[in-house]
């Protein structure tokens, strides 16, 4: 079903490639490009700039947890003005666009926006995505949310961002006096959120049309490699949820603007201002909100998991273990994904029946999570392990995973959670499955699919400093939060020290404010090895890690239509090691690798 | 090199289960005794799914470093080995999680059915009714008693008693308040008691807590309402019923007092 027909052309096809570059100019060729790899590149660069930007305001979070009150050096002169002290509001803002950085500026568009992008045709053997044009949009749409975040930040004066966490609970976001971020900043900061929910709606229509159409002859939906499987569920997930949250974000904009009182009781006086006039349920915002909330966090997710089966199994030059039971499980934690929002209301007054139900669908969908992990630990068994930085990032996606999985398990049991809802705890859980499992995979996968980008390797020995350093720190940051947790820290206090049960825990916010700084440090190590990598990396060719996957049969870097020969499928994606592999003298075997001669196992592949 | 990573990743582990270990000791764990019957259950509930946690988290970190350890150790020209799974094992790995994961679930139900489940209250505090209304504002907490021998109504009464961060309550029997807010969302967190509940604008909800013991012990904020969040500082007094009758009576006497009387009884 490529739409490339099938080359007659032959060699000559590489040329052709490069008068086609000159013609489009600069602008249509870099910057409006409608090229997928060129919008998936553009998505990785801004996003990991935006990681930085996260990062930043997670250390001046941090700055304040350990100094509570004191001058903060560097970052305070930029942000704080003045000596840098952080004051409260001022502390309110930073942990709220922290979050909301991260999860909409970063992790988001980080996997689906640079990895969906890139990845997608060239793994099903596609010469571009489905709606270039919208393709391009999705990534264009960024930067007018990002101009939204941007101008949150100052719109109310410098002490007035947007202040009610990312996740905006009314009537603290609803009204306007309700707290200083809740101005101006607060409708900037919805209406850039709309507009991070557009371009990845954009997206993830973009990803199902082309999955769904665009597949190379031979490539059956059970020889896709678990990225797309991944990308696939992950599109789909976010074309049912999103709706809501745009729709729920919609009615937040028009309560404040317009006086609907979708969210707003009656009664209410918040600062003497006049009593609300009343007829809403904030309530309903946290279902709303969760119910997209919950499968994003599944978005943020599905997608490094599949990255890392796929990175894995060629770094263990070995089959991934139960692939089958590995898609089936992130189909169920999809599925399920949709009916356990209600965790992340146990303690909000809702019905407590609800309590019930929701508690058994959250222990219900850590099956899919322990199966998959389980079969990666199946893996890596006996198999011949290359120990470069990308393996390392996978096996610590591995065993941070882990420990974010089984801390959740606290949290859905409901009882448990009474104590342990908003307290540090989820802190730390929540850390470990974003940045622990989604980052460092997505490290892995910089790394990974690097050479495909840009033909050239990233500096291995710099990629495995970057990995103990960002490892060390991250587990030196997240780790003590459980315990912060069970000492009953709650989140999002500027000052926890004011409370005598919690004055003792200075000393190891301290630790973890050290560890933090090492992390985001070892940050400039990635971004130093990217860009440098970029013009001085070692030349690769075409398939430098000796993977099997459709992609690694292009050129490194491919040209506009990527494949000089429309690629056709005839083996599944993890064939490494296989006893055809072995008689080819090699240990992977590339799934546009026809069948030896005589043996009529192949498919539809037939012209 | 290879042995190193694959003892890297050994290692961290064990390093994270030793800080656990001593964790207790050092005063990184929970901030006292739980001082409610609630509370108590809670924590074994929580120590319960730690040790089945502590021994999964055992397990696969285990598993994970031997994969990587083994591999490390191999020749270098062997092979790797050629397998696509193993249904039987995905069974094993599919069923007995499953059934530990219903079994936790089962096992919660009593718990949070009695801490939230009306019909599942004591009795005692379903006939008393509640003995006080915590509303929280931005940012303090807002105590209202019923006068001594009446019933708390949800509209204020004439003779309601008030006073602002600091709940009276009686010892040694299960006692029920309602919680409401007048501004924006706050949480009740009380860190000894191991409870908490949000406070949602627009609900009454009621929360019933026993404290055995007399003593002071920790209201905060659970739920971001602002700027002052981390400020909502107020405390549960629990002492005995005597105590608590005189202090409701002393409210009274204050709240009434106006220096009209004393003035009358000087011009006699």
């Amino acid at each position: 079903m490529a739409t490339v027909s099938p080359a007659l052309h032959g060699h000559d096809h590489a040329d052709s490639h490069a008068h086609g570059h000159h013609d489009i100019g600069f602008i249509r060729k870099y910057v409006f490009s409608t090229d997928h790899k060129v919008i998936g590149i553009q998505f990785l660069i801004t996003t990991m700039l935006m990681l930085m930007v996260g990062g930043a305001l997670a250390l001046a979070v941090r700055w304040q947890l350990a100094f509570p009150w004191e001058n903060m050096p560097i970052l305070g002169k930029i942000f704080a003005g003045e000596g840098g002290q952080i004051s409260p509001e001022f502390y309110t803002m930073l942990f709220t666009m922290h979050a909301s950085v991260m999860i909409f500026l970063v992790i988001i568009p980080i996997l689906a926006g640079a990895f969906g992008n890139f990845l997608i045709p060239l793994q099903i053997g596609a010469d571009d995505m489905a709606f270039p044009v919208l393709n391009m949009l999705s990534y264009w749409f960024m930067w007018p949310a990002m101009a939204c975040f941007g101008i949150s930040f100052v719109a109310g004066g410098v002490t007035a961002g947007p202040a009610n966490g990312w996740t905006s609970y009314p009537l603290l976001s609803a009204l306007v006096q309700a707290a200083p971020g809740s101005g101006a900043a607060q409708t900037w900061w919805l209406i850039g959120l709309t507009l991070v929910g557009v371009s990845s709606m954009m997206g993830s229509v973009n990803y199902m049309t082309t999955i769904i159409n665009m597949r190379a002859p031979g490539m059956t939906l059970f020889r896709m490699p678990l990225t797309i499987w991944s990308m696939f569920i992950t599109a789909i997930l976010q074309a049912f949820a999103l709706p809501v949250l745009t729709a729920a974000g919609f009615m937040l904009v028009t309560d404040r603007l317009l006086g609907t009182v979708f969210f707003i009781p009656a009664g209410i006086i918040v600062n003497n201002a006049e009593p609300t006039v009343g007829g809403g349920q904030p309530l309903l915002w946290q279902h709303l909100f969760w119910f997209y909330s919950h499968p994003a966090v599944y978005i943020m997710l599905l997608p490094a998991m599949g990255m890392v089966s796929d990175m894995l199994s060629c770094m263990c030059r070995k089959p991934v273990f139960g692939y089958k039971p590995m898609v089936y499980s992130m189909a169920a934690i999809a599925g399920l994904g949709f009916i356990v929002w209600g965790h992340h209301m146990f303690t909000s007054g809702m019905n407590p029946a609800l309590g019930m139900t929701f508690m058994t669908s959250t222990m219900m969908i850590a099956l899919p999570s322990a199966i998959k992990t389980f079969n990666w630990i199946g893996t890596i068994w006996d198999g011949n392990v290359k120990f470069n930085a990308v393996m390392l990032n996978c096996a610590a996606f591995v065993a941070l995973f882990i420990v974010g999985g089984l801390s959740g398990i606290f949290m859905a049991a409901v009882p448990v959670d009474i104590y342990f809802h908003d307290t540090y705890f989820i802190v730390a859980h929540f850390h470990y499955v974003l940045f622990g499992a989604t980052l460092f995979g997505v490290f892995a996968g910089i790394q990974f699919w690097f050479p495909k980008m840009f033909g050239r390797l990233m500096n291995d020995r710099v990629a495995k400093v970057h990995f103990v350093l960002t490892f060390i720190g991250m587990n030196g940051t997240f780790f003590p939060m459980h315990l912060l947790g069970i000492a009953g820290m709650p989140r999002r206090y500027a000052d926890p020290y004011l409370h005598p049960y919690l004055e003792h825990l200075l000393p190891m916010n301290q630790l973890m404010t050290i560890s933090a700084i090492i992390m985001g440090a070892a940050q400039f190590l990635l971004l130093g090895n990217f860009f440098l990598s970029i013009l001085f990396g070692e030349k690769c060719g075409r398939n430098p890690w000796g993977a099997n996957g459709l992609e690694w049969s292009a050129p490194s870097p491919p040209g506009h239509g990527n494949f000089d020969v429309p690629p056709v499928c005839y083996r599944g994606p993890y064939e490494y090691s296989s006893p055809e592999a072995e008689a080819m003298n090699q240990d992977f075997i590339l799934q546009t690798s026809p069948p030896p001669a005589g043996v009529s196992k192949s498919t539809s592949a037939h012209h | 090199m290879k042995k190193f990573w694959a003892l890297f990743f050994y290692f961290w582990p064990i390093v994270a289960l030793y800080f656990c270990w001593i964790a207790p000791e050092s005063n990184w764990w929970f901030p006292g005794e739980a001082m409610s019957p609630m509370g108590v259950r809670i924590e074994s509930l929580f120590y319960l799914i730690l040790w089945i946690v502590a021994i999964v988290f055992i397990g696969t970190q285990a598993a994970l470093g031997y994969a990587l350890w083994k591999s490390a150790a191999r020749d270098e020209g062997q092979k790797a080995w050629y397998s696509h799974g193993s249904h039987s094992l995905e069974l094993i790995w599919t069923i007995v999680p499953a059934f530990v994961l219903v079994f936790i679930a089962l096992y919660q139900m009593d718990v949070w059915a009695e801490y939230r489940v009306q019909s599942f209250y004591p009795d005692s505090t379903r006939e008393e009714g509640s003995v006080a209304e915590l509303a929280a504002r931005q940012f303090e907490w807002r105590i209202r008693y019923p006068a001594p021998g009446k019933k708390l109504s949800d509209e204020p009464e004439s003779d309601d008693l008030y006073w602002v961060n600091e709940l009276h309550v009686p010892t040694g029997r299960p006692v029920k308040i309602n919680l409401r807010t007048q501004d924006v969302q706050h949480a009740f967190f009380s860190p000894q008691l191991r409870l908490k509940q949000d406070a949602v604008p627009g609900l009454i909800i009621p929360v019933w807590f026993e404290i055995p013991e007399a003593g002071e012990y920790d209201i905060v904020c659970a739920e971001l309402c602002g700027w002052g969040h981390y400020k909502m500082r107020a405390k549960i007094v629990a002492e005995s019923e005597a105590a608590y009758k005189a202090y409701l009576n002393r409210l009274q006497d204050e709240q009434n007092e106006d220096g009209y009387k004393a003035a009358e009884e000087e011009t006699n």
